[in-house]
């Protein structure tokens, strides 16, 4: 009997199958023509509220959860400052792989939701998904977060930003070689890519231009998410006797609470993570999107954005795009009298982090003495070294 | 259609419906109108054209990955090695595209990829089956634990022998050239891996239910002991089940890396396999049940966005459904049986005198 019942589902399976396949397929073919016209159609249905004249509907995409206390959130916070403006409303979509699957997103906030404008802010959106996209919808804009915008290859509706955040994580830098009794700072890094390697070395070069017997051990988790081995190497920094952590992966909020567990220091990174440690959070290098994402919706309102804005826009503190976390209770006057004059200067760029003479943590020269790679160099971009007070290795 | 049937099909649309009832009280709990969030949903999975297709686009990975656990269950093994076959599958099969991209035509380029994403993938479950059969190795646990190091080949290839260099912030190998990526099936934007994942549920429930071996592989995951009495090959058989389900899973990271990405990425690695699993259980691992299970699975996904958007709801929301359904479907599995309505004529007037003496109906 048990053997056919399980025919039996079998045969049902097969019915089913075909129905819905045959559904999903006749559907599909059936809507073709009206793909076109879809878009403006459930649009206006759906919200209600949207007179489609003036509101320009903005979608963001994150890949992580929006409350990570890292990247992601750092790119709401920058949505929520855009949906304080006059007739901009905002949606947004979190843990969005980087798969077809933020194609399909992004097709659906501007079929769906009648998205004008896409702010996909995951670096890896960018090459094909945002590309495909664009390709696709010629009237609609697109910025992503990373720089790698290239005006002979890549669609004329497409726009990229970055931060010189490497200067914030230098004025923390400061903060941490101020603070730190040890002299042992500690680097939680997830991949040694250029972007962390320039973390990394104006961290350490930040925290010796005040306490030179600093040095820096660096562990690579090896993913930019990896919440169990961020806990061990704070774990195994601390034992080691490092008092000031920072890092750089997705989300600081296991370092951070572990950090604060284990009585030392940290300075954070992308937003803000004070909350999570009030006694040990010194600083904190952060992105102040809401600024470039208010720059680039201004700019959108008057119809053609490119007109205001570069297609590639990249900036420090000068420019707005980073900011440092309040100072926590821990440090002291000096140390902030220090980062202050530091982060002055790096503002009106007085200071450049990488000058010569600069040699990597295997004694060989990277800069010659006199020459200094100011932040649009971009020989910075394929930075491949770690320099002379970084302990560790690229794996 | 007979009564029994009936009772399949009944059962299942009631355990169907009643997540959905469960689902909204959960959704009216969250704050948001439940009767909207149907909506949302139908809007967002099979509403439009664009949704269809989006569903269509999410259901192609999941039925391939899903087989990689289905038909090793038809011989008793529990393997959940789908991610680490997708990943393995689609480095190796990038890998072979590039080496015969510039030399071959389009069409010889994908099918040497896919025979070579398709094959590694399947070695690579076949190792956690050949562990499992002549080291009595739980394969569960190894089959698991291969995903792990499928994922660290990946990085270790793409971070540095297979890397692009000018890939710098986000290490990746060279990239297919565009004409030899896989192509949308004509009339749809929706890849040909859907097209690979249809053919083989087909082929495999032609396998697994119609062939001697699909018997052969149903007795000895019945009862090992007697299968080997009965001088079938189990592990031979074991090997080979795991090498099919891994095979198609392979080919799932082939469709993803050829259609998709044109390259091979960290982004390869996105927990289809992990939700292959889901689709296996809730299809009874039956493949032909997997293709609805699958699109089930592809509509539940395309509506999310539309639930965050919208409703904002959390995107945690779709994976609280995704757990009710799984319970609600998999507690049902005991009604069977229960309700005399659904029992052939003759049975329900015979008195059955002892337990046992099960009635042999047609």
């Amino acid at each position: 009997m048990k053997l056919q019942v399980r025919r039996r589902a079998g045969v049902v399976s097969v019915m089913s199958s075909v129905v819905l396949a045959a559904l999903a397929i006749v559907g599909a073919i059936g809507c073709k023509n009206q793909d076109s016209a879809a878009p403006a159609g459930p649009a206006g249905s759906a919200s209600g509220s949207a007179p489609a004249d003036q509101t320009l509907t903005v979608g963001f995409v994150y890949v992580g959860p929006k409350d990570d206390y890292g990247y992601n959130q750092a790119h709401h916070e920058g949505a929520l400052v855009v949906a304080k403006l006059p007739g901009v409303k905002i949606r947004e979509e979190e843990n969005v792989p980087e798969t077809d699957a933020v194609q399909k997103t992004m097709e659906s906030m501007i079929s769906l939701d009648g998205s004008k404008l896409l702010f996909p802010t995951s670096f890896g959106y960018f090459d094909p998904h945002i590309l495909v996209e664009a390709k696709k919808f010629p009237d609609v804009t697109f910025f992503h977060c990373g720089g790698l915008y290239d005006a002979t290859k890549h669609p004329a509706n497409v726009g990229s930003y970055f931060g010189y955040i490497d200067e914030a994580q230098y004025v923390s830098g400061i903060v941490a070689g101020m603070t730190t009794k040890t002299n042992k700072l500690g680097f939680i890094a997830a991949k040694p890519i250029p972007q962390v390697l320039r973390n990394i070395n104006a961290f350490t070069l930040g925290a010796r231009s005040v306490n030179p017997k600093a040095t820096t051990a660096v562990v690579f988790t090896g993913d930019w998410s990896m919440p169990s081995k961020e806990a061990d190497a704070t774990n195994s920094l601390a034992d080691q006797g490092v008092d000031v952590i920072t890092m750089h992966v997705d989300s600081p909020k296991i370092i951070v609470e572990q950090a604060e567990k284990r009585g030392i220091f940290v300075t954070g990174y992308h937003a803000s993570q004070a909350a999570l440690a009030p006694k040990g959070y010194l600083t904190g290098a952060e992105w102040n999107w809401g600024q470039v994402y208010t720059q680039y919706v201004t700019a959108m309102k008057t119809g053609k954005p490119f007109d205001s804005v570069a297609h590639l826009l990249r900036g420090g503190f000068k420019e707005g795009f980073i900011k440092m976390s309040p100072y926590g209770a821990a440090v002291s006057a000096d140390a902030k009298t220090k980062a202050d004059a530091a982060k002055a200067a790096l503002t009106d760029g007085s200071l450049v982090i990488f000058k010569g003479p600069l040699s990597d943590n295997a004694g060989k020269q990277i800069i010659a003495p006199g020459a200094s790679l100011v932040q649009t160099d971009v020989s910075l971009e394929k930075m491949a070294y770690l320099v002379e007070g970084v302990k560790g290795s690229i794996p | 259609m007979n009564r029994a049937a009936t009772e399949i099909l009944l059962i299942r649309a009631g355990a169907l419906a009643a997540s959905l009832v469960l689902f909204g009280g959960f959704v009216a709990l969250a704050g948001a109108d439940p009767l909207d969030v149907f909506y949302q949903m139908y809007r967002g999975s099979f509403g439009t054209s664009f949704s269809v297709q989006n569903t269509l686009l999410r259901a192609a990975p999941l039925m391939l990955t899903a087989l990689c656990t289905a038909i090793p269950a038809r011989l008793g093994l529990m393997m959940i090695g789908g991610e680490g076959a997708l990943v393995i599958g689609g480095l190796a099969a990038i890998a072979a595209g590039l080496g015969c991209a510039s030399s071959m035509p389009p069409l010889v380029v994908t099918t040497v990829m896919a025979i070579v994403g398709f094959c590694i993938g399947g070695g690579w479950v076949a190792l956690s089956g050949a562990m499992r059969a002549y080291r009595g190795v739980n394969e569960t646990i190894s089959s698991l634990l291969l995903n792990y190091i499928a994922i660290a080949l990946l990085n270790h290839f793409v971070e540095g022998p297979m890397r692009d260099p000018t890939s710098l912030n986000k290490p990746s190998t060279r990239a297919i050239p565009a004409e030899d990526m896989l192509q949308s099936i004509p009339g749809l934007e929706v890849h040909w891996g859907l097209v690979f994942g249809v053919v083989a549920c087909i082929v495999a429930h032609v396998l697994m239910m119609r062939s001697v071996f699909g018997f052969g592989a149903a007795i000895a995951g019945g009862n090992l002991r007697a299968g080997m009495l009965c001088g079938l090959p189990v592990r031979r058989m074991m090997i080979i089940a795991s090498f099919l389900g891994g095979g198609a899973a392979g080919l799932a990271g082939m469709a993803e890396v050829a259609a998709v990405h044109g390259r091979a990425n960290a982004s390869l690695v996105t927990g289809y396999g992990y939700t292959g699993i889901l689709v296996s259980f809730m299809a009874r691992h039956e493949p032909l049940a997997i293709i609805p299970v699958a699109l089930l699975f592809g509509g539940i996904g395309a509506s999310n966005g539309l639930l965050q958007r919208v409703d904002n709801l959390p995107d945690a929301t779709v994976s609280v459904l995704q757990g009710i359904l799984f319970v609600v479907i998999l507690a049902s599995e005991t009604l069977y049986g229960r309700f005399a309505f659904f029992r052939p004529r003759e049975e329900r007037v015979v008195v059955r005198p002892v337990a046992d003496a099960t009635p042999e109906v047609t």
